[in-house]
C-alpha cells in the first residue's frame, strides 16, 4: 500500500491531501477496492479530473480511485444524440467526439477538463441553468457499483430514489460505471453573443432575470471592487444558438480545429507561460486596476459570434491560471440565493468584503432554476461566485468573514454548492438543506454503504458527526 | 469508518499539519509534542506507557478544547503491528507531514567491568530496530508522496564507542547511520531527514548516565532546538549546540589515547 501513497491538490491549489491511489479499469476493480478498504479499515473516494475547488475529490489518509483510466465512449448514436460513456470521459473528449456531427453537450462546466463522473457527482450546471437545468436532467440512465458490491442501473423511473440522490451525491453512495446522456442538436459551431454593461447590482440581477428568456445562455461578470452606487456593476454576456440556415457553412464551423482555443496570443506568445506574468498583478491594487480597465472596456455594447468552446470554457482560456494566485492558492465562495433576496444579501456581502479589505478578485453571476435532485444547490434565483486569494497571514480573517457571509446567505434562504465552497460546515449544510433532506440522504447512504466505506474529506466536513 | 475521535476537518483557511511522535509519553518526546501542538500541529502520540500517554493527550486536548493529540499505545518492539498501526494513524490524522522517532531506552551494563547481553539486546531492539521498523514504511510513503519530514533522535553517545555503555553507543550509532542513509535516499524525492543528537537532558534517562553529566538542558530547551531545526529543514543538530564542538573534538581523539581514557 505504501508505494501508492500520493499527494494531490484541489483545483485551487489551496489544499492537498495524501492518499493511496488505485486506478480501476472496470466495475470489478472498483469492487475489489471496496473489499480491500473494508479489510484494512480505510475509506474510499473517487477522483475524476480533480477540478473541484475544495475537498470533494480528496480523501486524506484513505484510498482514492483515480477514474481516468475508465475513459471510453462506449456508444454514440449520431441520429438520436444518445451517448453512453465511462465515467472518466472528459467533457473535452465528449464534445470533440460529437460536435463535428452537429451535437453539443446540453450542460457544460466552465472548464472542459472535468469528467462526466465528476459532473454527475456534483450535478454541475452551466450558463444555461435557467433553461436546461443541471446535467442530471439530461441523464437517461446510469450504472453504478455500490460498496456492497451490487451493480445497479438507475433512470428517472427505475431506482428513482437513487437516481435523484446519486446525481449530486458527490460519490458518497456509489461509484458510476457508465453514464447515458442525451446530447443537444446544434446547427452551427458558433453562438451569437451579446455583450453589454450593467451599472449596479440591481440592474445586473434584473438583466439576468429579464433577458434570460430571450437567450440560451446568460452569464454576468461582476466587478468586485466598485462600491457605493456602482456596487455590483459588471458586464452581461448573453448568447443564443444559431438557427438552421443562419450559418452558411456549419460543417466548417463545427470542426474541432475551428473550435479549439488558440494556444498563442497574437499567434506568437505561448499562453502556457501567461500565468507567470499574471502573478505579480494578483494583489488588491493589481486586480483593482484590471477590473476597472475591464469594466471600462465593457461599456461598449456589442454583438459577435464565438465558437462554443471559446464561449463556454473560459477557465481553459489561460492554461494553469489558478497558479497565478501563488503558493497558497485560491478559494471560491459561491452562494445561491432566491431572486427575491439576492440583491439585499449580496449588497451586504460585497460591502463586508470591502470593509474587511479582502475583496474578491473575480465575481461571476448566473441565473438558476430549482430542480428535483436531493442534494441540489440550485434555487429559483441567482448565484454569485467569488474567487479569493488565500494568503498565509490572512487565513483567520478571511475565515471569520466567510462565516459572516454564511450567516447572511442562510438568513436569506440561500444555498451552497459542494463543488465550490471549502469552508461550509456541517451545521451550515444542515441549516440550508434542513433535517429531512440530510436524514433522507444518510438513510440512503446506510442502505448503499452499510460499512461507511465511501468518505471524502468533503463528506467528513459537511456530513460528519 | 474508524471509531477513533477525529480532529476538525482541514480546509484552505484552516489547514492542518499532521505529525507522529513515537516515544512521546515523557522527556523530550512530551516536550516536543507540546511544542508542536503550540505551533499548530495535530499529532498522533505513540508510547508503550498507556496511562502517561492518555494523561498527556487529555491535558493537551482539554487545554485547547479541540482534538489535537491522539493517543496510540504501542511497544515499538511489536514490529509486526507497525504497518497496520501507521495506516490507521494516517487515516485518523487525514495525512502525514512529519514523523519523529523518539523512542529510546538506556540500560547500562552496570559498570565498566560488566557485560550484559540481555540489556544490549533490548536497547538495539528498541532504539535501532524499532526505529528501522517505523522508518521503513514511513520512508516509503514519503518517497512516493514526494513530501514530508523525518526526525530521528540519535545521541552524542553514538559518535564514539566508549567504555561505559557499548550497547547504547551501538544502538544510537546504528540509528544515526540509518538516518543518514535515508537522507541520501530521500532528499532527491523532496523529503527532509533530520538527525538529532542530544547531549545530557534532564529526563528519566539521565538517571542511567554514568559519571558526570555536564551541560544538562531541560527537555523544553531540547524540544525548541528540534522544532527550529525542523522548521529550517536542517539535516543534523546537536542540542545543546555546544555538543557539536565537544563531539568534534572527541571524535578526533586518536584511538591510542581514547582507549586509555576513563570515560
Amino acid at each position: 500500500m505504501q508505494n501508492t501513497f500520493t499527494q494531490l491538490e484541489n483545483f485551487g491549489h489551496s489544499l492537498s491531501a495524501q492518499s493511496y491511489l488505485i486506478q480501476p479499469k472496470s466495475a470489478e476493480d472498483i469492487y475489489s477496492a471496496f473489499k480491500l478498504a473494508k479489510k484494512i479499515g480505510l475509506t474510499v473516494t473517487a477522483r475524476g479530473a480533480g477540478r473541484s475547488y475544495n475537498d470533494a475529490a480528496l480523501n486524506g489518509g484513505g484510498i482514492l480511485l483515480d477514474m481516468s483510466a475508465m475513459n471510453q465512449i462506449l456508444e454514440w448514436d449520431q441520429v438520436t444524440g444518445r451517448v453512453r460513456c465511462e465515467p472518466g470521459v472528459t467533457l473535452e473528449k465528449l464534445w470533440q467526439h460529437i460536435e463535428p456531427q452537429g451535437w453539443w453537450p446540453p450542460v457544460v462546466s466552465g472548464t472542459m477538463k472535468t469528467t462526466l463522473g465528476g459532473c454527475l457527482a456534483a450535478n454541475i450546471h452551466g450558463k444555461n441553468n435557467f433553461k436546461m437545468g443541471t446535467i442530471g436532467e439530461h441523464v437517461l440512465e446510469f450504472t453504478a457499483v455500490l460498496p456492497t458490491g451490487a451493480e445497479i442501473t438507475c433512470t428517472p423511473k427505475k431506482n428513482a430514489d437513487l437516481f435523484y440522490a446519486m446525481i449530486g451525491g458527490y460519490g458518497m453512495l456509489g461509484i458510476f460505471t457508465s453514464i447515458t446522456l442525451q446530447m443537444k442538436r446544434i446547427h452551427s459551431g458558433l453562438l451569437t453573443v451579446d455583450a453589454f454593461p450593467v451599472q449596479n447590482l440591481h440592474r445586473h440581477l434584473s438583466s439576468l432575470q429579464d433577458d434570460a428568456p430571450n437567450y440560451d445562455y446568460i452569464v454576468g461578470w461582476l466587478e468586485t471592487f466598485a462600491g457605493g452606487s456602482s456596487l455590483g456593476r459588471g458586464q452581461i454576456h448573453a448568447a443564443r444558438y444559431l438557427h438552421e440556415g443562419e450559418d452558411k457553412n456549419p460543417q466548417d464551423t463545427m470542426k474541432v480545429s475551428n473550435q479549439v482555443l488558440p494556444s498563442r496570443i497574437f499567434g506568437v506568445f505561448p499562453k502556457g507561460l501567461l500565468h507567470y506574468f499574471m502573478s505579480p498583478f494578483m494583489i488588491n491594487l493589481g486586480v483593482w486596476g484590471v477590473n476597472t480597465g475591464k469594466y471600462i472596456a465593457s461599456l461598449r455594447r456589442h454583438t459577435f459570434r464565438q465558437s462554443h468552446a471559446a464561449f463556454h470554457f473560459l477557465l481553459d482560456y489561460v492554461p494553469n491560471w489558478e497558479l497565478s494566485y501563488g503558493r497558497s492558492g485560491l478559494i471560491q465562495y459561491q452562494s445561491f440565493l432566491p431572486k427575491e433576496t439576492a440583491e439585499a444579501a449580496w449588497t451586504e456581502i460585497l460591502q463586508l468584503s470591502h470593509k474587511n479589505g479582502l475583496p474578491s478578485y473575480l465575481g461571476v453571476t448566473k441565473r438558476h432554476r430549482s430542480d428535483k435532485f436531493l442534494l441540489t444547490h440550485a434555487v429559483d434565483g441567482f448565484s454569485l461566485a467569488m474567487d479569493f486569494k488565500v494568503t498565509d497571514g490572512g487565513r483567520a480573517k478571511m475565515r471569520a468573514m466567510l462565516q459572516e457571509f454564511d450567516k447572511i446567505v442562510l438568513v436569506n434562504r440561500g444555498r451552497f454548492y459542494f463543488a465550490k465552497n471549502s469552508e461550509t460546515t456541517a451545521e451550515t449544510a444542515l441549516a440550508f438543506y434542513g433535517k429531512d433532506i440530510v436524514d433522507k440522504f444518510k438513510k440512503l447512504k446506510k442502505r448503499c454503504d452499510p460499512n461507511g466505506l465511501l468518505e471524502s474529506d468533503l463528506y467528513r466536513r459537511v456530513f460528519g458527526e | 469508518m474508524s471509531d477513533s475521535p477525529k480532529p476538525a476537518p482541514a480546509t484552505p483557511l484552516n489547514p492542518r499539519r499532521c505529525g507522529i511522535i513515537v516515544g512521546a509519553s515523557d522527556g523530550i518526546g512530551a516536550a516536543l509534542a507540546r511544542k508542536m501542538i503550540k505551533e499548530g500541529f495535530t499529532l498522533a502520540l505513540v508510547s508503550r506507557q498507556k496511562d502517561k500517554l492518555n494523561a498527556l493527550c487529555g491535558e493537551i486536548n482539554s487545554s485547547l478544547n479541540a482534538m489535537r493529540a491522539l493517543a496510540y499505545p504501542h511497544d515499538v518492539t511489536n514490529y509486526n503491528e507497525i504497518p497496520t498501526l501507521l495506516r490507521k494513524i494516517v487515516a485518523d490524522l487525514g495525512g502525514l507531514d512529519t514523523f519523529v522517532f523518539m523512542a529510546g531506552i538506556n540500560l547500562p551494563p552496570g559498570g565498566v567491568e560488566k557485560y550484559n547481553f540481555e540489556n544490549d539486546h533490548k536497547m538495539v531492539e528498541v532504539n535501532l530496530i524499532g526505529g528501522m521498523a517505523w522508518l521503513t514504511p514511513v520512508a516509503e510513503m514519503f518517497q512516493h508522496a514526494k513530501a514530508g519530514q523525518i526526525v530521528g533522535i540519535s545521541s552524542v553517545a553514538g559518535d564514539r564507542g566508549r567504555i561505559g555503555n557499548p550497547g547504547y553507543n551501538t544502538s544510537k550509532a546504528g540509528l544515526a547511520t540509518y538516518l543518514e542513509a535515508l537522507r541520501n535516499r530521500l532528499t532527491r524525492h523532496g523529503v527532509n531527514v533530520l538527525t538529532v543528537k542530544p547531549g545530557f537532558v534532564k529526563t528519566e534517562m539521565l538517571k542511567a548516565a554514568q559519571g558526570a553529566t555536564p551541560f544538562v538542558i531541560t527537555p523544553e530547551k531540547a524540544a525548541d532546538d528540534i522544532y527550529n531545526a525542523m522548521r529550517r529543514r536542517k539535516q543534523l543538530i546537536y542540542t545543546a549546540s555546544l555538543w557539536r564542538w565537544i563531539m568534534l573534538l572527541i571524535q578526533h581523539i586518536p584511538s591510542v589515547i581514547f582507549r586509555r581514557m576513563s570515560f
